[in-house]
């Protein structure tokens, strides 16, 4: 025979998924997400988010290719993107442009590529980013765009948020719950916050997507919202002048948006389905705490940050189920 | 419908020649075969250069009690005793022959009718299935007759009958139910009375509907035998899948094995052979294998004399197309690929699959993204990926301690990642380095 043939071990089919396409999954999944911020912060929403992908994505190419010299190019992989659209989605929509890169620059920079890269990360990189910013720019990551205004993005009045007239009511002020916005409102995204973080119902969308798609499992979304719920709710029975009620946690602040997109990362969250339980409840659980009981109004970020830190220790002691260690039905 | 409860993968069917009837493969001019076609001791040549056999003599005897008879697929006369390199790719002992005329030894029984009735006892079944050299025909070679033997202390509770054919693109199986349904189901009749027990359980992924319908129609005739159809989800073929899946009880970790559960598990092209074996004097000399593969003209079913090239085979089925990248033995899931296509078909070669160029190429690794796909895929409940990183860096002690010996290499992990890692490979790797470490440890002891 004059041709030779290719010998490789089995399996010698593949079923066709790739990283690009789970990547891009995920980016659908946060398309409507990015309509409603469109719709409700306008032109601030689309440099914020446009500002915060391609300045990831450059810096993503511009250390592996200065820095780490590597020959491949990763950026085509989605994950920069991604990552990018996050970053921006966890900012107000009337963020300076300087600090948006700065925090790019942190996000892969420190948060990704020091680590190696894609898959290499214990930390979401966007949170690192994130919270690199809330910590060194406390001012303008807790100035709230009023939703609405389409055409301003620097110059947009601000407002109190949700969360933050939550925490006055547990300072002693009596009257901050009775300001929230209705349930309703809430959950379409008529309130102010972060870029994408504000409408629950775009959010839980691309959670059907991604569960329909098979880019994530239930485990985490759920295990994070149901605990939420829960604890949120036995404090809000305990006392409803002081603690707001759970659907109000539910569709407030980063709550939705960290629960499907952000701990569902999937190189910092942990491995099986167990894990990702305990996890999950975990992150409910701390940022409850939080919200409840610390500082900050918002507990997300931290929580999620807290339980990847965690993850490698999870791995080790949530194994799956080995056939064979039940021998009866 | 039932079916297996850990992890599995959906992998394109493209069974293609699944409504081929089986066709008689002509004889070949020579037939080469392999002393080893089976798990355990290379068989042992009775015969040497010159000697005259006809088809169904006895050429070589099993080299051990794990270990299979050779029989000649053709009459003709020993041209020589001399390696040659085989679905494994490695070079091996074989038996040449060259092929004159197709004289049948006289104890055959060449008729085509039923023989239903069996009077041997299970002892006198068991030594006429290692007599006639049975092995596992669905690929793992395991020679049948020290399954129907089980250890001291271990009693069988049921027997359970493989027609899955969980591998894509494979039918040999599935035709073999379709044409010859009351020959199996009197083979596993007699397997039930080889280990003494009065129920057996044929498992059919629901893929073949016809091949359901078809033994549910039959089996009505023999008492003690129920078809259990299953969900189709690949590797319901594998063994303690199957087990699992038809009967509900999981095989713990080896060295435990399917009698420790109760079951013995054979396939049900072994069961045809029992009952050619034991019915009809025949021993195993000649098998159906698949020949597919989507750039091939006519995917078809062959019965193929052992022996026979695996170059004619392709020719018969159109010829190799210009654009093949690959040819495997067996399924594309836990097949061969082989280096040549002169090797020739033995008694575990169920499938020849042709791959294009395109379909050939791995696709390039990229860094795991741990996003624990490999994990829910594993049908053993292990992580692959850990596995696989862990036998890169020679951690032996680790992927032991992690299960390693528990894969049953199924590929499920490496079909379904996104990053296109090649688990398997290391794996193997460390699969190997850890049975060796093992069985040092224990010679030991």
């Amino acid at each position: 025979m004059s041709k030779s043939l290719i010998v490789s071990l089995s399996p010698h089919v593949h079923g066709g998924d790739s990283v690009q396409k789970n990547m891009y999954g995920v980016i659908i999944a946060l398309v409507p997400a990015l309509l409603v911020s469109f719709y409700m912060f306008g032109l601030g929403a689309l440099v914020v988010t446009l500002t915060s992908v391609i300045a990831c994505v450059f810096f993503e190419w511009a250390i592996a290719k200065f820095i780490l010299k590597s020959k491949r190019t990763t950026i085509l992989d989605g994950s920069a993107i991604l990552t990018g659209l996050l970053l921006g989605f966890n900012l107000p929509s009337n963020m300076p442009l300087w600090i948006i890169i700065i925090g790019a620059l942190v996000a892969i920079g420190v948060g990704k590529m020091t680590f190696g890269g894609l898959g290499c990360n214990p930390f979401n990189p966007a949170l690192v980013g994130r919270v690199f910013l809330l910590i060194s720019f406390p001012v303008q990551m807790t100035s709230w765009p009023v939703t609405g205004q389409h055409l301003s993005y620097l110059d947009a009045e601000t407002a109190a948020t949700p969360l933050a007239l939550m925490k006055s009511a547990i300072h002693g002020d009596a009257s901050a719950l009775s300001q929230l916005p209705d349930t309703l409102d809430l959950f379409l995204g008529m309130n102010p916050g972060c870029v994408g973080e504000i409408s629950a119902v775009a959010l839980l969308l691309g959670l059907v997507y991604m569960l329909w798609k098979k880019i994530i499992t239930w485990h985490i979304p759920v295990s994070i919202i149901v605990t939420v719920f829960v604890f949120a709710g036995i404090m809000h029975l305990v006392n409803p002048e002081v603690y707001a009620s759970p659907f109000t946690h539910l569709f407030t602040g980063g709550l939705m948006l960290g629960a499907i997109f952000m701990a569902t990362d999937y190189v910092t969250s942990p491995m099986t389905h167990k894990g990702m339980i305990i996890y999950g409840v975990a992150i409910g659980f701390l940022t409850v705490v939080i919200r409840l009981f610390g500082a900050y109004p918002e507990g997300m970020s931290f929580a999620i940050l807290i339980m990847n830190a965690f993850t490698p220790l999870i791995n080790t002691y949530c194994k799956p189920k080995r056939f064979g260690e039940v021998v009866k039905k | 419908m039932k079916t297996f409860r850990i992890g599995g993968v959906h992998p394109s069917e493209n069974k293609l020649s699944a409504d081929k009837p089986i066709q008689i493969m002509e004889l070949p001019k020579q037939v080469v075969l392999p002393l080893s076609q089976h798990i355990g001791a290379p068989a042992v040549a009775l015969v040497k250069k010159g000697d005259v056999v006809k088809v169904g003599t006895k050429i070589a005897e099993a080299g051990g009690f794990v270990s299979a008879a050779i029989h000649s697929s053709v009459s003709g006369k020993v041209s020589k005793i001399d390696t040659v390199i085989d679905a494994s790719g490695y070079r091996k002992p074989a038996i040449f022959i060259d092929v004159e005329g197709d004289e049948w030894e006289e104890s055959i029984d060449r008729t085509p009718d039923l023989v239903k009735e069996c009077n041997l006892t299970p002892e006198e079944i068991v030594a006429k299935v290692k007599e006639a050299g049975i092995v596992g025909m669905g690929g793992a070679c395991f020679p049948a007759h020290v399954k129907l033997a089980p250890p001291p202390g271990a009693k069988a509770e049921c027997v359970i009958i493989n027609g899955v054919e969980c591998e894509p693109y494979l039918t040999a199986d599935h035709r073999l139910m379709l044409e010859k349904t009351e020959e199996i189901l009197v083979g596993v009749s007699i397997l039930m009375k080889a280990v003494k027990v009065n129920k057996a359980y044929i498992g059919i992924e629901n893929n073949k509907p016809d091949a359901i319908r078809k033994m549910q129609e039959k089996a009505v005739l023999y008492p003690g035998i129920e078809i259990v159809p299953l969900k189709v989800k690949y590797p319901q073929g594998g063994e303690k899948q199957l087990i699992d899946a038809v009967i509900g009880r999981q095989v713990p970790a080896p060295p435990a094995i399917p009698i420790n559960v109760g079951a013995v598990v054979q396939n049900v092209g072994t069961a045809y052979a029992v009952y050619e074996a034991v019915q009809k004097n025949k021993p195993l000399f000649e098998r159906v294998v698949t020949v597919t593969g989507k750039s091939l003209k006519n995917p078809s079913n062959f019965l193929t004399r052992m022996g026979t090239p695996m170059s004619m085979l392709i020719e018969a089925a159109g010829g190799l197309p210009e654009d093949t990248g690959k040819v495997i033995g067996g399924g594309p899931m836990m097949g061969k690929a082989l280096s040549t296509i002169e090797v020739p078909i033995a008694k575990g070669s169920s499938g020849v699959l042709i791959m294009n160029e395109k379909e050939a190429a791995r696709g390039e690794a990229q860094p795991c993204i741990r996003c624990a796909k490999c994990v829910s895929a594993c049908p053993m409940g292990l992580e692959p990926f850990l596995l696989a990183t862990a036998s890169s860096l020679s951690d032996w002690d680790k992927v032991e301690k992690e299960g390693i010996m528990s894969c049953i290499e199924c590929g499920s992990c490496q079909f379904t990642c996104p990053s296109h890692r090649p688990m398997l490979d290391f794996i193997r790797l460390g699969k190997g380095k850890v049975g060796a470490i093992i069985r040092a440890r224990n010679a030991k002891k």
